[in-house]
């Protein structure tokens, strides 16, 4: 396989799941908004720090209001993060790929890139707002859906995943980044409805309120939301589900290339030494620096994967 | 229903239905215009969702568009396409030879039956290709012969794409559509199939290896990028096959073979279907600007390392002044009859032809000689007066860049339109494939129709559409 290759199916996967992550942080907001009375447009702020884009959302706009920031989410060309900008980018990547992912792959993403050029080409109006976040968050599930049915299990197959999971363990640590002190153990004895609220943004963004619940019941304790999406290993955009995926996809591709890529024993590393604790190791060692450090070998794990499989010359 | 001379493949010169038409009028009859305006936008979805698109230069608010396609297919019958193919064999084999000859002895120049100026002042002469035998003495591995038609018997010969021809996807995608729309089309009428045509290209692109090449070469697809107008085709042809899509910057030169970037290192290319000019193809042998190619890959073609498809150097079979001597050069290199007639053609270089231009102007067709794609070309029957008097100082200043055609009457088909059928213009490019195991065309080609009423420009950056083509195999 090219290294041009991997690398369009690295970044399409990764573009498609980001696309999705931010449509649900736009989900988030909304529901804040729409249920709790009192919402301000810093719910939107914290929104948009999570979702990676307040600092050029400031540079383009005075103030945080909540159509703008919804706008700029959504829909804003200079926002390279931006839903229409990342399915732009990832049918592009797609195309580049054309050869590798199969035809009803490309076709589900073509039809997710014609649905957005469509329907963001103008200003969404509020009353159509939750349709169309529902719908581009159907077609990229239809993308996972048919790469999941469709693909060949080679390293064509590893090289999407280990985009995917990348991008969703950034996108998870980055929620919690945000919004660490909610869940540091003092907050624990003031329970206020803000905290609430707050606990309650956080597993909605990860579309794991239900999840949750299942396992812990209706008695939100944030030392448990911590450990869900941190350490839980069931928990699919968990930091620890993320990196055991990395871990796996690396090993297929060191098998079926029969070599012991640095980035396989990067990732080994994050799992066996970070993610393999408990939370009281986590919370002991500080909650932020953990996450700070998570982000920070991540992204050194992503640029290591670029280098050993030869994405770029 | 036709009018005036034009001969229209459905109906003749008169209302009589001609026979290849037959199966699918009974077909047709039976259908109503309700259901088949459906199928017609079913169509156009399918294709916005394959994502078969061209882009357009020079239009940056459309960056990719779609090319219209016709439901209603072009029937030839198999007496036709035998008669069609045999003449299309002789006529590739014969450019072969060509090609060969003025890379090596010059033959037909000694022979006095092509001026010398016609190689040596020409662009399209690659001097570096002197010399060179390419593996397996093969030159035009694909190749496009356009043809068109103007009666029951009458085709001619229009140009011959020995560059890099495209189209192929369409004329493959166009079928896959009409099977799914209409499967009892199929059931019901014999028609040739067109599908092996990727296995074919294949076999014969692994067939014209180098001799260092192993049992199973591996054969590689070159575009220029994800802009380049013919980009799907690119990567559709290569999908096809089986094989990589590489760009330039994924190729070079190690150990004296042209090896591409894996995600396990460099690995070398036997054979490289490329669909990059032959200009921007190294940037140490031709322009040293080019950002598409392989440094040195020309020196590593010249010692038998790999094989380009098709060879550089082979638009001077497809140059337009050297078209005019065709049918010279069929019987030259095959001692036959040539079985296609070229469309006659007057050299403007020379001074009596173009007298006879300038004075004929508004009835004949005047195209550039090295031009392609409709650009740069003159319809004089349909052309303005502007447009006539600024194409008399343009061949004023450089007849030689010029050659002139009358304008043919070209055969209609209908197309379906909301008010029904109605004839439109168009032509044909069959493509072939030619390899040291002989030469294989695919039965039909691309049909490209005028979408415009009484319009003859089928190109599909002017606005022209496509169609299904059916060969019978009756």
């Amino acid at each position: 396989m090219l290294g041009k290759t991997a690398n369009g199916l690295f970044w399409m996967s990764r573009y498609l799941e980001r696309a999705e992550n931010t449509v649900r942080l736009i989900e988030t907001g909304q529901r804040i908004a729409l249920t709790r009375s009192g919402a301000s447009d810093d719910d939107w702020t914290s929104v948009l720090q999570t979702a990676g884009a307040l600092g050029a959302y400031k540079e383009a706009h005075d103030e945080v209001t909540r159509d703008q920031a919804i706008d700029w989410m959504l829909r804003a060309g200079d926002n390279p993060s931006s839903v229409l900008s990342t399915i732009k980018t990832a049918r592009q990547n797609a195309r580049t790929v054309r050869t590798a992912i199969t035809g009803e792959v490309w076709e589900a993403t073509n039809a997710i890139y014609m649905y957005a050029c469509d329907t963001l080409r103008r200003k969404v109006g509020e009353r159509d707002l939750q349709e169309v976040l529902g719908h581009v968050r159907r077609r990229t599930a239809l993308v996972r859906g048919v790469t999941h049915g469709t693909m060949l299990r080679n390293d064509i197959y590893d090289f999407a995943r280990l985009g995917t999971f990348l991008e969703r363990a950034d996108n998870t640590a980055r929620i919690l980044d945000v919004k660490y002190y909610v869940l540091l153990p003092s907050v624990r004895a003031v329970g206020s409805a803000i905290d609430n609220v707050q606990w309650e943004t956080i597993l909605r963004s990860v579309s794991a309120q239900g999840g949750f619940r299942m396992e812990y019941g209706n008695a939100t304790e944030p030392r448990d939301i911590a450990h869900f999406l941190i350490l839980d290993r069931r928990m699919p955009r968990s930091l620890a589900f993320c990196i055991g995926k990395i871990c796996d996809n690396l090993g297929y591709l060191a098998a079926s290339y029969g070599t012991q890529p640095t980035s396989l024993q990067r990732a080994i590393k994050m799992q066996q030494k970070k993610l393999s604790g408990d939370m009281d190791a986590i919370f002991d060692s500080g909650l932020h620096e953990f996450i700070q450090d998570f982000l920070s070998d991540l992204a050194d794990l992503g640029g290591q994967i670029q280098t050993d499989y030869r994405f770029v010359e | 229903m036709t009018t005036g001379d034009t001969y229209d493949e459905m109906w003749g010169r008169g209302d009589d239905l001609r026979p290849p038409y037959e199966g699918y009028k009974h077909w047709l009859d039976g259908e109503d215009a309700k259901r088949l305006r459906a199928k017609r936008r079913e169509a156009d979805e399918l294709f916005r969702l394959t994502g078969i698109t061209f882009n357009v230069y020079g239009r940056a608010d459309a960056e990719e568009r779609l090319i219209p396609f016709d439901i209603i297919p072009r029937i030839i019958s198999s007496r036709e396409w035998r008669k069609l193919s045999r003449g299309i064999e002789q006529r590739v084999r014969a450019i072969n030879a060509f090609l060969h000859d003025i890379y090596h002895r010059q033959e037909i120049i000694r022979a006095g039956r092509l001026p010398k100026e016609m190689i040596t002042q020409n662009e399209a002469f690659e001097p570096k290709m002197i010399g060179v035998t390419p593996p397996g003495g093969i030159y035009t591995h694909i190749s496009g012969i356009d043809l068109v038609r103007t009666g029951d018997d009458q085709f001619y010969v229009l140009e011959d794409n020995a560059r890099t021809p495209s189209g192929v996807s369409y004329m493959l995608e166009n079928r896959e559509t009409m099977l799914h729309m209409f499967p009892e089309l199929f059931l019901n009428n014999r028609v040739m199939p067109v599908q092996g045509y990727p296995r074919d290209l294949h076999a014969s692109l692994a067939a014209s290896a180098p001799d260092i090449s192993g049992a199973k070469p591996t054969v590689a697809v070159l575009t220029p990028g994800i802009f380049n107008s013919a980009y799907y085709e690119h990567a559709f042809l290569a999908d096809q096959m089986g094989v990589e899509l590489v760009e330039g910057h994924d190729l070079r030169v190690v150990d004296g073979r042209v090896a591409m970037r894996t995600t396990q290192g460099y690995q070398p290319i036997d054979v490289l279907y490329r669909r990059v000019d032959d200009a921007f193809l190294d940037p140490l042998n031709f322009n040293p600007d080019s950002q598409l190619g392989v440094p040195g890959i020309m020196d590593v073609y010249r010692a038998g390392g790999i094989t380009i498809a098709n060879a550089p150097g082979t638009g001077i079979a497809d140059d337009k002044a050297i078209y005019s001597y065709m049918p010279e050069i069929v019987e030259f290199y095959t001692g036959e009859r040539p079985l296609l007639e070229n469309v006659p053609t007057y050299r403007c270089s020379e001074k009596d032809a173009l007298a006879y231009v300038l004075d004929n102007l508004s009835e004949l067709v005047v195209k550039e000689v090295h031009g392609s794609g409709g650009y740069g070309m003159l319809i004089g029957p349909t052309a303005s007066k502007k447009e006539l008097s600024e194409f008399r100082k343009k061949l004023t200043a450089r007849p030689g860049n010029y050659i002139a055609q009358p304008t043919l009457s070209l055969s209609t088909v209908p197309i379906f339109t909301n008010a029904g059928l109605a004839p439109r213009h168009v032509d044909l490019r069959p493509f072939v494939l030619y390899s040291p195991k002989g030469v294989r065309i695919t039965p039909g080609g691309l049909t490209r129709v005028a979408l415009k009423k009484g319009s003859l420009v089928v190109n599909s950056s002017q606005g022209g559409g496509t169609k299904d083509t059916w060969v019978l195999d009756d």
